[in-house]
Protein backbone atom coordinates (compact mmCIF):
# COMPACT_ATOMS: atom_id res chain seq x y z
CA UNK A 1 0.00 0.00 0.00
CA UNK A 2 1.36 3.50 -1.18
CA UNK A 3 1.42 6.37 1.75
CA UNK A 4 -0.24 9.69 0.73
CA UNK A 5 1.76 12.73 1.12
CA UNK A 6 0.51 15.18 3.86
CA UNK A 7 2.06 18.78 3.28
CA UNK A 8 4.48 20.65 5.39
CA UNK A 9 4.51 24.44 5.31
CA UNK A 10 7.13 26.43 7.00
CA UNK A 11 6.54 29.77 8.39
CA UNK A 12 9.36 31.30 10.16
CA UNK A 13 10.94 28.34 12.81
CA UNK A 14 7.60 26.36 12.49
CA UNK A 15 6.27 23.50 10.69
CA UNK A 16 2.59 23.60 9.83
CA UNK A 17 0.54 20.13 9.09
CA UNK A 18 -2.99 20.19 7.97
CA UNK A 19 -4.67 16.76 8.28
CA UNK A 20 -7.05 17.20 5.67
CA UNK A 21 -7.69 13.42 4.30
CA UNK A 22 -8.11 10.09 6.51
CA UNK A 23 -4.78 8.64 8.12
CA UNK A 24 -4.49 5.17 7.38
CA UNK A 25 -1.33 4.11 8.97
CA UNK A 26 1.28 3.92 6.64
CA UNK A 27 0.08 7.59 5.91
CA UNK A 28 0.76 8.27 9.44
CA UNK A 29 4.26 6.89 9.20
CA UNK A 30 5.09 8.68 6.26
CA UNK A 31 3.85 11.83 7.88
CA UNK A 32 6.20 11.01 10.97
CA UNK A 33 9.15 10.33 8.39
CA UNK A 34 8.50 13.77 6.48
CA UNK A 35 8.23 15.76 9.41
CA UNK A 36 11.02 14.13 11.39
CA UNK A 37 13.04 15.03 7.89
CA UNK A 38 11.75 18.50 7.62
CA UNK A 39 12.79 19.29 11.45
CA UNK A 40 16.53 17.97 11.38
CA UNK A 41 16.54 20.14 7.86
CA UNK A 42 15.31 23.70 8.46
CA UNK A 43 16.17 23.19 12.01
CA UNK A 44 12.84 24.30 12.98
CA UNK A 45 12.04 24.63 16.55
CA UNK A 46 8.22 24.16 16.56
CA UNK A 47 5.42 21.94 14.86
CA UNK A 48 1.74 22.91 14.71
CA UNK A 49 -0.45 20.15 13.69
CA UNK A 50 -4.19 20.72 12.83
CA UNK A 51 -6.17 17.43 13.23
CA UNK A 52 -9.72 19.94 13.59
CA UNK A 53 -10.57 17.76 10.23
CA UNK A 54 -9.90 14.35 11.81
CA UNK A 55 -12.70 12.60 13.18
CA UNK A 56 -11.12 9.42 14.24
CA UNK A 57 -7.89 8.89 16.06
CA UNK A 58 -6.94 5.49 17.28
CA UNK A 59 -4.45 3.88 19.48
CA UNK A 60 -1.87 3.21 15.91
CA UNK A 61 -2.66 6.98 15.06
CA UNK A 62 -2.26 7.97 18.57
CA UNK A 63 0.98 6.49 19.51
CA UNK A 64 2.39 7.86 16.16
CA UNK A 65 1.62 11.20 16.61
CA UNK A 66 2.72 10.85 20.39
CA UNK A 67 6.12 9.16 18.99
CA UNK A 68 6.29 12.10 16.14
CA UNK A 69 6.35 14.98 18.89
CA UNK A 70 8.74 12.70 21.09
CA UNK A 71 11.26 12.59 18.15
CA UNK A 72 10.81 16.70 17.25
CA UNK A 73 11.62 17.07 20.67
CA UNK A 74 14.91 15.19 20.55
CA UNK A 75 15.72 17.59 17.52
CA UNK A 76 14.95 20.70 18.99
CA UNK A 77 11.09 20.80 18.04
CA UNK A 78 8.38 20.72 20.23
CA UNK A 79 5.05 19.99 18.95
CA UNK A 80 1.60 21.39 19.05
CA UNK A 81 -1.48 19.60 18.09
CA UNK A 82 -4.32 21.93 17.81
CA UNK A 83 -8.01 21.18 17.11
CA UNK A 84 -8.66 17.62 18.54
CA UNK A 85 -12.51 17.17 18.10
CA UNK A 86 -14.32 16.83 21.55
CA UNK A 87 -15.77 12.96 20.60
CA UNK A 88 -11.96 11.89 19.37
CA UNK A 89 -10.42 13.61 23.20
CA UNK A 90 -12.93 11.54 24.99
CA UNK A 91 -12.19 8.22 23.03
CA UNK A 92 -8.56 8.82 23.41
CA UNK A 93 -8.66 8.71 26.81
CA UNK A 94 -11.34 6.02 27.59
CA UNK A 95 -8.64 4.04 24.82
CA UNK A 96 -6.07 4.57 27.36
CA UNK A 97 -4.03 6.66 24.74
CA UNK A 98 -3.95 10.52 26.46
CA UNK A 99 -1.46 11.77 23.75
CA UNK A 100 1.42 11.81 26.80
CA UNK A 101 3.71 14.55 25.96
CA UNK A 102 2.42 16.47 23.63
CA UNK A 103 1.15 19.86 24.11
CA UNK A 104 -2.20 21.15 22.68
CA UNK A 105 -4.41 24.18 22.16
CA UNK A 106 -7.87 24.52 21.68
CA UNK A 107 -7.71 26.56 18.55
CA UNK A 108 -5.81 28.36 16.15
CA UNK A 109 -5.03 31.37 17.77
CA UNK A 110 -4.05 29.32 20.60
CA UNK A 111 -1.43 27.66 19.03
CA UNK A 112 -0.19 30.41 18.20
CA UNK A 113 0.57 31.99 20.76
CA UNK A 114 2.04 29.09 21.97
CA UNK A 115 4.26 28.31 19.27
CA UNK A 116 5.43 31.96 19.26
CA UNK A 117 6.33 31.36 22.95
CA UNK A 118 8.04 28.39 22.24
CA UNK A 119 10.16 29.06 18.91
CA UNK A 120 11.46 32.93 20.58
CA UNK A 121 12.02 31.19 23.91
CA UNK A 122 15.15 31.62 24.81
CA UNK B 1 -33.16 -9.95 18.44
CA UNK B 2 -34.22 -8.72 15.31
CA UNK B 3 -31.18 -8.56 12.56
CA UNK B 4 -32.41 -6.05 10.26
CA UNK B 5 -29.69 -5.54 8.05
CA UNK B 6 -26.28 -7.18 7.55
CA UNK B 7 -23.00 -6.59 5.60
CA UNK B 8 -19.69 -8.23 5.04
CA UNK B 9 -16.51 -6.80 4.63
CA UNK B 10 -13.05 -8.46 4.21
CA UNK B 11 -10.05 -7.65 6.25
CA UNK B 12 -6.94 -8.63 3.86
CA UNK B 13 -4.56 -5.28 3.32
CA UNK B 14 -4.61 -2.71 5.47
CA UNK B 15 -6.74 -0.60 3.51
CA UNK B 16 -9.11 -2.61 4.62
CA UNK B 17 -8.66 -1.16 8.09
CA UNK B 18 -9.69 2.01 6.65
CA UNK B 19 -12.71 0.57 4.91
CA UNK B 20 -14.32 -0.83 7.88
CA UNK B 21 -13.85 2.12 9.65
CA UNK B 22 -15.83 4.16 6.72
CA UNK B 23 -18.25 1.62 6.47
CA UNK B 24 -18.80 1.80 10.01
CA UNK B 25 -19.17 5.33 10.14
CA UNK B 26 -21.76 5.11 7.34
CA UNK B 27 -23.88 2.69 9.46
CA UNK B 28 -23.83 4.15 12.50
CA UNK B 29 -24.93 7.59 11.21
CA UNK B 30 -27.70 5.97 9.62
CA UNK B 31 -28.83 4.44 13.16
CA UNK B 32 -28.87 8.21 13.96
CA UNK B 33 -26.20 7.76 16.97
CA UNK B 34 -24.66 10.47 18.83
CA UNK B 35 -21.17 11.64 18.15
CA UNK B 36 -19.19 10.30 21.01
CA UNK B 37 -20.86 7.07 20.60
CA UNK B 38 -20.62 6.95 16.36
CA UNK B 39 -16.42 7.91 17.07
CA UNK B 40 -15.86 5.23 20.39
CA UNK B 41 -17.61 2.63 18.17
CA UNK B 42 -15.36 3.76 14.81
CA UNK B 43 -12.58 3.65 17.02
CA UNK B 44 -13.16 0.06 18.39
CA UNK B 45 -13.70 -1.43 14.95
CA UNK B 46 -10.51 0.25 13.41
CA UNK B 47 -8.56 -1.32 16.35
CA UNK B 48 -10.34 -4.79 16.40
CA UNK B 49 -9.50 -4.76 12.55
CA UNK B 50 -6.39 -4.07 13.00
CA UNK B 51 -5.75 -6.98 14.94
CA UNK B 52 -7.60 -9.13 12.62
CA UNK B 53 -4.72 -8.25 10.64
CA UNK B 54 -1.76 -8.14 12.31
CA UNK B 55 -2.54 -11.39 14.87
CA UNK B 56 -5.19 -12.72 12.66
CA UNK B 57 -3.76 -13.01 9.48
CA UNK B 58 -6.81 -11.04 8.03
CA UNK B 59 -10.27 -12.23 8.19
CA UNK B 60 -13.37 -10.82 7.98
CA UNK B 61 -15.97 -7.99 9.84
CA UNK B 62 -19.84 -8.61 10.03
CA UNK B 63 -21.49 -5.28 10.37
CA UNK B 64 -25.37 -6.41 11.76
CA UNK B 65 -28.29 -3.16 12.44
CA UNK B 66 -29.80 -4.68 15.44
CA UNK B 67 -33.06 -4.55 17.15
CA UNK B 68 -34.11 -5.56 20.66
CA UNK B 69 -36.99 -4.22 22.71
CA UNK B 70 -37.57 -1.05 20.32
CA UNK B 71 -33.76 0.22 20.54
CA UNK B 72 -31.69 0.12 17.79
CA UNK B 73 -27.94 -1.09 17.94
CA UNK B 74 -25.27 -1.75 16.08
CA UNK B 75 -23.47 -5.47 15.85
CA UNK B 76 -19.82 -6.18 14.61
CA UNK B 77 -18.49 -9.49 14.91
CA UNK B 78 -14.38 -9.69 13.31
CA UNK B 79 -13.51 -13.06 12.54
CA UNK B 80 -10.21 -13.93 11.48
CA UNK B 81 -8.55 -17.74 11.44
CA UNK B 82 -4.90 -16.57 12.68
CA UNK B 83 -3.06 -18.45 15.86
CA UNK B 84 -5.92 -17.69 18.29
CA UNK B 85 -5.24 -16.05 21.71
CA UNK B 86 -4.53 -18.68 24.29
CA UNK B 87 -4.17 -16.11 27.27
CA UNK B 88 -7.43 -13.84 26.61
CA UNK B 89 -7.46 -12.49 30.10
CA UNK B 90 -3.66 -11.28 29.73
CA UNK B 91 -4.69 -10.32 25.74
CA UNK B 92 -6.88 -7.82 27.72
CA UNK B 93 -4.51 -6.40 29.50
CA UNK B 94 -3.71 -2.88 28.90
CA UNK B 95 -0.03 -2.42 27.12
CA UNK B 96 0.37 -6.69 26.36
CA UNK B 97 1.13 -7.00 22.70
CA UNK B 98 2.32 -10.30 20.62
CA UNK B 99 3.57 -8.14 17.34
CA UNK B 100 3.56 -4.76 16.61
CA UNK B 101 0.45 -3.60 17.89
CA UNK B 102 0.67 -1.04 20.83
CA UNK B 103 -0.95 -3.52 23.30
CA UNK B 104 -4.34 -1.18 23.26
CA UNK B 105 -6.53 -2.93 20.82
CA UNK B 106 -8.74 -5.30 22.79
CA UNK B 107 -9.12 -3.76 26.18
CA UNK B 108 -9.12 -0.16 24.67
CA UNK B 109 -11.89 -1.45 22.56
CA UNK B 110 -13.42 -3.33 25.10
CA UNK B 111 -13.90 -0.11 27.39
CA UNK B 112 -15.35 1.62 24.14
CA UNK B 113 -19.18 -0.26 23.48
CA UNK B 114 -21.60 -1.47 25.23
CA UNK B 115 -21.09 -4.84 24.51
CA UNK B 116 -17.66 -7.17 24.31
CA UNK B 117 -17.43 -10.47 23.71
CA UNK B 118 -14.28 -12.87 22.70
CA UNK B 119 -14.13 -16.30 21.65
CA UNK B 120 -10.81 -17.79 20.72
CA UNK B 121 -9.22 -21.72 20.29
CA UNK B 122 -5.26 -21.83 19.85
CA UNK B 123 -5.06 -22.47 16.04
CA UNK B 124 -8.05 -21.67 14.99
CA UNK B 125 -8.78 -18.10 15.60
CA UNK B 126 -10.55 -15.70 17.04
CA UNK B 127 -13.94 -14.08 17.27
CA UNK B 128 -14.59 -10.63 18.59
CA UNK B 129 -18.25 -9.16 19.02
CA UNK B 130 -18.82 -5.75 19.76
CA UNK B 131 -22.23 -3.83 19.71
CA UNK B 132 -23.62 -0.55 20.38
CA UNK B 133 -26.88 0.62 21.23
CA UNK B 134 -28.60 3.90 20.17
Amino acid sequence: MTANRIPIMQVGASLLVSIQIELDDQTALQLQDDLTQRVSESGARGILLDVSSVWMIDSFIGRTISDTAAMARLLGAETVVVGVKPEVAITLVELGVPLRGVRTALNMDCAMELLESITSGS
Amino acid sequence: MLVAESETIPIQVESDIVLVRRHCREWTMRIGFGLVEQTKLITAASELARNALLHGGGGECLMERIEANGRNGLRLTFIDRGAGITDIDQALTDGWSTGSGMGFGLGGAKRLVNEFHIESQPQQGTRVIIAQWK
